[in-house]
C-alpha cells in the first residue's frame, strides 16, 4: 500500500494491526483478534473522517494516487470480447490512449481511454497518459468508426495533459485536440464519458466531449494543474493547494457548474483501496448513461451534446 | 485662476505628457532594436520598418486597416456571468479584470465588427492580447459564438485573428469549456457553407490553438507568431532539451504542414478578400484602399467630390 502523505496516521494504525498478526502468527496460541479487530475499527473511522474531508488538493493526490486502478483496469474488468485496436495511420500508434471495440453488458461500444501505465516500465511505455497527436488522431479514426457503425462510444479519461514534446508540437498537437473535439460533436452515436483519475485541460477535454460526462467522487478535473496555475498566478509552485482550491477542480464543484452530469461514488478511501468496487460502481453508471441514451436518433444525439457545451457555463457557480 | 487654466490646461498637460514627450514619440522594436517614430510605425501597422518585426496590433487598429475605408460596425456579445468561480489567487479576478478594462480602454480580449473587406460583407473577430493576454473564458467564448451566429444570419465569410496565452485560468474548468463551445458554433459555420478563415498572430498557444484558431477552412499566420500547443519553456523544461531556432515560429509551422500560408499584415487585405472571394465564388475583387461602402453607394457627384 502507498500511503499519501495526509493518510500516515492511518498507515500508523495499520502497520500496528499488521505486526500484531504477524506476531501472532510466529506464536501460535497467542490471541490478538480483538485488539486487532479494534485497531480495524480504528482505521475504518480514521478513513472515513480523512476520506469525507479531503481538500482539493488532496484529492488531486488521490487522483493521481499510483495504486488507482486505470482504463486497462477499467476495459479489463467491464468489457468482453475486447479487440484493442491500433494507430492513427498516418505516423504511429500512441500507447498514452488505449482503443478499440467490445462489448459491454453484451452490447457492442467503442472503448477509448488514456493509460498511464502501473510501474515504471509501462508509465514509459504509456508516456504517463500523455498523449501525442497520433493518440488523439487513433481516438477520431475509432470515433468515426463508431459513428459507421452505429456503436456507442465510452471514453476514460486518465491525463496530466496533453503531452509537451518537441515532436507532438510538430505533428500539430494543437490541431489534433481541436479536431478531435470537433469530430465527437458530429458523431450521430451516443458518447459517455467518465473522468477515472486526472482531467488534465484540453488533453482531457479532447477525449469528454460527450452526451454524459460522469465523474468518480474523488477525480479531479481542471483547466491546469494546481502547480501550474500556482506557479503563474502565485509566482510559486509550492502554492498548488490554494489553486487547487481555487480551481474548482473537484467533482462537486463541477456538478455545481454544470460541467458533470453525475458523480460514481467511490469505495472508502478512495478507489485504489478497492479497485473491484471502484470500477463495478463505474460499470453501473456507464450502463445507466447509456442505457439512457439508447434508441435516440442520430441527429437528436448530436443537436443534444452541442447544445449541452454552448450552454453550459451561463450560471456561474451555483452559490 | 480661471476655469481654463485650472482644468483645462492641466488635462492638455497631463494629454501631453503621456503621448507627446519625446520619449513617448518613438518606439523601440524588440527585435531589431531599432528606434521607430509612432507615427510612421503605426502608419505600417506596428510592423517594424527597419527589420519587419510584427508588433502587438490592437482589434480596433486592425479592423481600421482591414474595412473598406476603415468603417465597420460592432457586433454585440452577450455578457457572461462575471467571475463565475469568485476567483481569487493573490489579486481578486475582478480586480484583474477592472485594471485590464482602465489600462486598455477596452471590455474584453476579443472585439466583434462586420463590414466590407474589398466591397466583400464580412464578420470579423480578433484577440486583444493587451487584455490579459488575451486569454479565452465566458466572454471569448460568447465571442466566437456571436461572431459565428452573426455570419450565419448575414451569410458572410467569418475572418478570426487569434491572439492569446490560453485559457482563461481565473475561470479555472469553464474556460476549458471553451473548446467544445466554440467549435460548436464554427462547426454551424461551416455546416451553413460559409468559409472560415483564421489568421494566427504572435502568440497563439493553448486552448485556443486547440480550438478554434486551428479548425479554419484556410489557416494563414502573420511572420514569426508562436503558435502552439505547450509553450517553448514548458517544453525545454520537459525533454530537457534545447529547441531548434525557430521552433513554433510561423514559417517552422508551415514547414511542418500546420499552415497554408505566411502573411505580412500588410498584404493580408488583398490576400483574405482573393481567398474569400475564391471560395465564395464571387468574381475577382478590386484590391486596395476602398472607400468606406456608404460612400461607394453614394451618387457619383458625392464621390467624385471626393
Ligand atoms: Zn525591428
Amino acid at each position: 500500500m502507498n500511503y499519501l502523505d495526509f493518510e500516515k496516521p492511518l498507515a500508523e494504525i495499520e502497520g500496528k494491526a499488521e505486526e500484531l498478526r504477524a506476531l501472532a502468527r510466529s506464536n501460535p496460541g497467542m490471541d490478538v483478534d480483538k485488539e486487532a479487530a479494534a485497531l480495524d475499527r480504528k482505521a475504518q473511522d480514521m478513513l472515513a473522517q480523512i476520506y469525507g474531508a479531503l481538500s482539493p488538493w488532496q484529492k488531486c493526490q488521490v487522483a493521481r494516487h499510483p495504486d488507482r486502478p486505470h482504463a486497462r483496469d477499467y476495459v479489463e474488468a467491464l468489457i468482453t470480447d475486447w479487440m484493442p485496436l491500433a494507430g492513427d495511420r498516418a505516423f504511429a500508434d500512441d500507447h498514452a490512449v488505449l482503443g478499440g471495440i467490445g462489448r459491454l453488458d453484451g452490447e457492442p461500444v467503442v472503448v477509448i481511454g488514456h493509460e498511464k501505465g502501473h510501474d515504471t516500465k509501462s508509465r514509459i511505455r504509456h508516456n504517463f497518459g500523455m498523449a501525442r497527436p497520433e493518440g488523439y488522431r487513433k481516438a477520431i479514426r475509432l470515433m468515426t468508426l463508431a459513428d459507421r457503425f452505429g456503436l456507442p462510444v465510452v471514453t476514460l479519461v486518465d491525463t496530466p495533459g496533453a503531452y509537451p514534446g518537441k515532436g507532438a508540437e510538430e505533428r500539430g498537437q494543437a490541431e489534433a485536440i481541436a479536431r478531435c473535439t470537433e469530430t465527437q460533436l458530429s458523431l450521430g452515436v451516443p458518447i459517455v464519458s467518465l473522468i477515472i483519475g486526472e482531467g488534465g485541460s484540453g488533453g482531457a477535454v479532447a477525449l469528454a466531449t460527450a452526451n454524459r460526462v460522469l465523474m468518480l467522487e474523488h477525480a479531479i478535473y481542471s483547466v491546469i494543474s494546481p502547480e501550474g496555475c500556482a506557479s503563474i498566478l502565485w509566482k510559486d509552485s509550492e502554492r498548488m493547494r490554494e489553486a487547487a482550491e481555487a480551481l474548482r477542480l473537484t467533482a462537486s464543484d463541477l456538478i455545481g457548474l454544470g460541467v458533470v452530469d453525475r458523480i460514481v461514488r467511490e469505495p472508502l478511501g478512495g478507489a485504489h483501496r478497492d479497485p473491484a468496487a471502484a470500477i463495478a460502481a463505474a460499470g453501473e453508471a456507464l450502463r445507466a448513461a447509456l442505457a439512457d441514451l439508447r434508441g435516440r436518433d442520430r441527429r437528436d444525439l448530436r443537436e443534444a451534446r452541442r447544445r449541452k457545451f454552448l450552454e453550459m457555463g451561463s450560471r456561474g457557480l451555483a452559490a | 485662476m480661471n476655469w481654463i487654466s485650472n482644468y483645462v490646461r492641466p488635462r492638455i498637460n497631463s494629454i501631453f505628457s503621456r503621448r507627446e514627450v519625446p520619449e513617448n514619440l518613438w518606439t523601440k522594436c524588440d527585435e531589431c532594436g531599432q528606434m521607430l517614430f509612432h507615427r510612421e510605425l503605426a502608419a505600417n501597422l506596428n510592423v517594424c520598418t527597419h527589420c519587419g518585426h510584427h508588433m502587438a496590433i490592437k482589434p480596433r487598429e486592425r479592423f481600421k486597416a482591414l474595412f473598406d475605408g476603415g468603417v465597420f460596425t460592432e457586433v454585440k456579445v452577450p455578457e457572461p456571468v462575471a467571475d463565475p468561480l469568485g476567483f481569487r489567487d493573490q489579486k481578486k479576478y475582478v480586480d484583474r479584470l477592472k485594471e485590464a478594462r482602465r489600462t486598455t480602454g477596452e471590455k474584453e480580449a476579443m472585439l466583434v465588427a462586420e463590414g466590407e473587406v474589398g466591397r466583400t460583407p464580412i464578420v470579423a473577430a480578433a484577440h486583444d492580447f493587451a487584455f490579459m493576454a488575451g486569454s479565452m473564458g465566458m466572454y471569448v467564448g460568447n465571442a466566437v459564438i456571436a461572431a459565428a451566429e452573426r455570419a450565419v444570419e448575414l451569410r458572410r465569410p467569418l475572418v478570426l485573428f487569434s491572439a492569446a496565452g490560453g485559457a482563461r485560468m481565473q475561470e479555472g474548468i469553464l474556460s476549458l469549456m471553451q473548446l467544445p463551445r466554440t467549435t460548436v458554433a464554427i462547426q454551424s459555420l461551416k455546416e451553413a457553407g460559409l468559409p472560415y478563415l483564421v489568421v494566427l498572430t504572435h502568440p497563439t498557444t493553448g486552448g485556443v490553438t486547440a480550438s478554434y484558431a486551428m479548425l479554419g477552412d484556410v489557416q494563414i499566420a502573420e511572420p514569426g507568431a508562436l503558435i502552439c500547443f505547450a509553450g517553448p519553456r514548458v517544453i525545454e523544461q520537459t525533454i530537457r532539451e534545447k529547441l531548434p531556432e525557430g521552433f513554433q515560429r510561423a514559417e517552422y509551422l508551415l514547414d511542418h504542414g500546420m499552415l497554408d500560408r505566411v502573411t505580412p499584415r500588410g498584404q493580408l487585405k488583398d490576400e483574405i478578400v482573393t481567398i474569400l472571394r475564391l471560395l465564395l465564388r464571387e468574381p475577382a475583387a478590386v484590391k486596395g484602399d476602398l472607400p468606406a461602402p456608404e460612400a461607394a453607394a453614394a451618387p457619383p457627384e458625392t464621390r467624385a467630390a471626393e
